[in-house]
């Protein structure tokens, strides 16, 4: 199981009151477990133990900490860099016991077999698109699309949450930029994964 | 009025616009609101997710600068899931604001392309083509052009299957307007 979780807590705008997540982080939320399922970033059977008996649950808590627009992008690199990061224990099951062992002194790195990013657009009235809105372009917008890509220019998912309408010309557009933005990115993210990799 | 198409049924149930609660007024237009309730269980992060899309979507069509100050609450009650329910939901919302006489830019109208296995698309998938289909894709698509309101993707597909979708789709577009016409002509011609 992989578990998203996105928090927008008060610290990170004046906007977000504290109490019970609201609709916003849960719609981030929602999305995120898409892309991961869309994108078969993880499969489910690499988190599998013991087929029929145990696996690793992870979840994966998204706290904004300072929010000026595009959450969604923002959540998705970060997801992607975590789990890059993660190392499993090995667990080796005691056959008397039936328990389980963890053995922290030996870590497998987690397999992250596509790595989707995204990118969001807001529309203003069907004449502009913006790239990566901040929050205030986000207020004045109309509509934002959101599109996530993987390694081989394929789509994971496009979200467009309402809005003022586009026409296919311009989500063919959005999509172009998308693809070529996802090349800047990866190469970004390779960059900064193998500057923190233990020596 | 409760819309069905096969067997996913939805009720759709619109109140507005009316007065709004002081914290969730708007100055200058109509606060919309959209509650989508489960046929079993609580409603979770699905359908936040569900009801933040559909809100929009509505959000960009009923003319809110008309009616400032006021609230309209739009709630779906999903009486039967069989496939594409995303988009029942839509049509069904629309089908209500017009019921209720709201004053809106243009109609919309939601439509689901399956992609199936041997690249087949199929519109409207039921339960089971959804699941064996590679990916999912829904959108909302508007009457006056045609344009894309919404779009939702489950699955990965490679941008040439999405246009081709997307092309489909607004081809059925024209399908469920007719409907819509048909199915109001027949309830104000009876009074």
């Amino acid at each position: 199981y992989l578990v998203p979780n996105v928090e927008l807590p008060s610290l990170c705008s004046e906007r977000f009151r504290s109490g019970p997540p609201g609709e916003e982080a849960q719609a981030a939320s929602q999305f995120i477990a898409d892309v991961i399922e869309n994108s078969q970033m993880i499969v489910k059977e690499d988190l599998c133990i013991t087929n029929g008996k145990l696996a690793w649950v992870l979840y994966c808590d998204i706290i904004c900490l300072d929010y000026d627009g595009n959450l969604l992008d923002a959540s998705v690199f970060a997801l992607l860099a975590a789990l890059k990061n993660v190392q499993l224990p090995s667990v080796i099951i005691n056959e008397e016991t039936g328990l389980s062992e963890v053995n922290l002194k030996q870590k497998t790195p987690l397999a992250v077999r596509k790595h989707p990013v995204a990118t969001s657009f807001a529309i203003f009235d069907d004449t502009l698109l913006i790239v990566d809105p901040t929050a205030e372009e986000e207020d004045f917008a109309t509509g934002t699309v959101t599109i996530v890509t993987d390694e081989e220019g394929r789509l994971c998912s496009v979200h467009k949450p309402g809005g003022s309408p586009l026409t296919g010309a311009k989500l063919q557009d959005c999509i172009t930029r998308a693809i070529t933005r996802h090349k800047e990115v990866k190469k970004l993210i390779d960059k900064v994964i193998k500057s923190i990799m233990p020596k | 009025p409760s819309l069905s198409a096969g067997d996913t049924s939805v009720l759709a149930g619109l109140y507005g616009p009316a007065e709004a609660k002081l914290s969730k007024e708007l100055p200058d237009r109509a606060a919309l609101e959209v509650l989508l309730r489960p046929k079993v269980g609580l409603p979770g992060v699905l359908e936040r997710s569900r009801e933040q899309q559909l809100r929009q979507t509505c959000e960009a069509v009923v003319l809110g600068v008309l009616h400032p100050r006021t609230a309209v609450t739009l709630v779906l009650q999903v009486l039967s899931d069989a496939g594409s329910l995303l988009s029942c939901c839509l049509n069904a919302a629309c089908m209500g604001l017009l019921d209720a006489g709201l004053p809106l830019s243009s109609l919309f109208c939601g439509v689901t392309c399956a992609l199936g296995p041997d690249d087949a698309i199929a519109l409207d998938p039921t339960a089971r083509q959804e699941q064996e289909a590679r990916a999912v894709l829904t959108f909302a698509i508007d009457s006056s052009e045609r344009k894309v309101l919404m779009a939702t993707t489950k699955g990965s597909c490679s941008v040439e299957e999405m246009q081709q979708c997307l092309v489909t789709a607004q081809r059925a577009a024209d399908t469920i307007f007719q409907f819509y016409r048909d199915s109001l002509h027949r309830r104000y011609s009876k009074s």
